[in-house]
């Protein structure tokens, strides 16, 4: 059930209807019913996946915080009788004991995540060496079910379940709480990925209709249907014809295919969220934004801070912290230091967590070597930025340029082009293809070929190209003003006339220009398929 | 104290660590600096910070600092 049919608009509506019909406290266990009709639309096998998942989490989560609240009970009971060196020894055994716990919930489920996803992957790999040995024999790849939306759900899950083991808050009692948190539906297919301690204050409680809220969701889901119908949508026929045919479209059109795709998966995947976040504000819960205008960044790693941001906070918490400072990395810090001076021993543990994170990041998206690639560039490109800090301050300190606007001008215009740059690997799905493509637009852009004809070629018209540059132009400016506050906000201040027009404009947009019509299958959001 | 004020004092020299308790909120330490600080706070006390205690209020000041490795001290 795509976010963009007509199904699920149907679905959501009748939703909203019923939340606020049901008495308040059985609105989750709707929610709860609701997330499990939308994922058994995408087949009921995909269940028994997600169940697995759940109930596992729930199970050892609630094992785990019961050896917390043991231990809290027991040293309070004992702790005049125990020296120091026995409560330390208590300590320890229960933590070995939780520690198996989480060892066996995130086997378990990374395990399936990784069987699922990487299996085939890892087959490719093997057959590739076979063939390079000389070898006739190739190994069949496997018949798998990528039940949808896995790596959110695994994510979302895993977090919980470490952050019981940290005693960040204690484990969720109900079967059929844990259950809507890990099946909410309007975060299931896409993100973000969301916090268990963020989310249960507004999942669980119950719910009055407020007029206001309901009337801000609405809207917000109004928006995300105009960025991925009418820009994403119309984006995608340019990018694929381009994407599709290198022979033609080399020189000055993989440039230009590069600006398409940059524009079509910011629209996709900000509209996919502006509607989750939408259905969830009309239904009165708080989820967390995962965009902060990352296009306005000064340069990669603030991008990162500002794009998908619950999957960055994620790989920061989960991943390069626990790597960066365990034990085995503080000696090797230690050891570095020693023998290769203080500068490369205080580095090599962020660096070596930073390549850790972007490698996992990379395989995350997809399962291929573009992917891989993609990841470890984005993680070299931020080493090489920071050990050019002292260059960049020293060069700030002498031209004085760092805060003017055409300085912060160039910023933004380097880190729109470095990431889409490295989005090719996304969008030829090739390494050695994406390389060879990114010489053709460096060595032989010709930019005179943008005049002769091809433009046309590429499945838009006149009209549709009318249609992006308006729609661009809509975006950055909701952009721009977002940055002094909700535009939403600022709209409702405005005389009813004004706020109407604006939303029936956009309403009216969306459901004219928008790419689709009878019998139309809008395309997948990207993101649905990582 | 003082030798946590070092630590900080190196990584950035030009911030006030004696009166600033916003130092993740306001963005002046980033992932690289915390992993820094760990390494050098666990040379220098003999405490081991886990990844658990990396939350914005064990990291926004000196002060909270210093709190955290006299916690630690204590539980070891």
């Amino acid at each position: 059930m795509l976010f963009t049919s007509y199904t699920f608009i149907g679905f959501v509506f009748l939703l909203f209807a019923l939340y606020y019909t049901v008495p308040a406290r059985w609105q989750w266990r709707l929610l709860l019913a609701a997330g499990y009709v939308f994922y058994l639309a995408s087949g009921w096998k995909n269940c028994v996946f997600i169940l697995v998942t759940t109930v596992s989490t729930y199970v050892l989560a609630r094992r785990i915080g019961a050896y917390h609240m043991q231990q809290e009970s027991y040293l309070k009971e004992h702790k005049k009788e125990m020296s120091r060196e026995q409560r330390k020894d208590y300590k320890a055994g229960i933590k070995r004991r939780q520690r198996r716990l989480l060892l066996a919930g995130l086997l378990l489920n990374f395990g399936i995540l990784a069987v699922l996803k990487y299996t085939n992957f890892a087959i490719h790999n093997v057959n590739l060496l076979l063939s390079a040995a000389g070898s006739a024999r190739q190994v069949p790849t496997a018949d798998l079910l990528l039940p949808l939306g896995i790596s959110f759900y695994t994510f979302i899950t895993m977090g919980y379940l470490i952050d019981v083991y940290r005693a960040k808050y204690p484990a969720e009692q109900s079967l059929g709480k844990l259950a809507l948190f890990v099946s909410f539906f309007p975060q299931l297919v896409q993100g973000p990925i969301n916090r268990f301690d963020d989310m249960k204050e507004t999942l669980f409680s119950p719910h009055k209709p407020d007029r206001q809220e309901i009337a801000f969701g609405l809207e917000r889901m109004l928006w995300g249907y105009f960025k991925k119908l009418v820009i994403a949508d119309r984006m995608l026929t340019g990018v694929t014809a381009i994407v599709g045919d290198p022979q033609t479209y080399g020189g000055i059109y993989v440039f230009v295919g590069m600006m398409f795709y940059a524009l079509q998966l910011y629209a996709d995947f900000t509209g996919g969220i502006d509607i989750t976040i939408g259905i969830a504000q009309v239904l009165g819960i708080r989820v967390k934004e995962n965009f902060l205008r990352p296009y306005f960044s000064k340069n990669i790693a603030e991008y990162w801070r500002r794009w998908h941001i619950s999957l960055g906070s994620w790989f920061t918490e989960y991943i390069f912290y626990p790597v960066s400072v365990c034990q085995p990395m503080l000696n090797l810090s230690r050891f570095s230091r020693k023998h290769l001076g203080d500068y490369v021993g205080k580095r090599m543990p962020v660096y070596m967590a930073s390549l850790a994170v972007w490698f996992t990041t990379g395989i995350w998206h997809g399962a291929s070597w573009n992917f891989v690639v993609w990841g470890l560039l984005n993680g070299l490109i931020i080493i090489l930025s920071q050990e050019c800090e002292p260059l960049y301050a020293r060069f700030h300190r002498r031209f004085h340029v760092d805060g003017t606007f055409g300085y912060r001008l160039f910023q933004v215009v380097r880190t729109v082009l470095l990431m889409s740059s490295l989005r090719m690997l996304d969008c030829y799905r090739d390494v050695p293809l994406t390389f060879r493509m990114f010489g053709d637009m460096l060595l032989h852009s010709r930019p005179s070929q943008l005049f002769d004809g091809r433009l046309m070629s590429l499945g838009l018209t006149a009209a549709d190209y009318g249609v992006l540059t308006a729609g661009t132009v809509v975006l950055v400016g909701a952009s721009l003003l977002g940055r002094k506050g909700s535009v939403r906000e600022m709209l409702s201040r405005k005389p009813a006339a004004v706020r109407w027009a604006a939303v029936y404009g956009l309403f009216l947009c969306t459901l004219v220009l928008g790419a689709y019509g009878v019998g139309y299958d809008s395309s997948q959001f990207i993101y649905n398929q990582f | 104290m003082d030798e946590i004020l070092a630590i900080l004092q190196d990584l950035h020299p030009d911030v006030d660590f004696e009166t600033c308790d916003t130092l993740i909120d306001d963005g002046i330490l980033d992932s690289f600096d915390i992993v820094t600080i760990i390494a050098e706070i666990s040379d220098a006390f003999d405490v081991k910070i886990g990844a658990e205690q990396i939350v914005p209020e064990n990291f926004n000041s000196a002060e909270a600092l210093w709190d955290l490795v006299r916690r630690l001290e204590d539980e070891d």
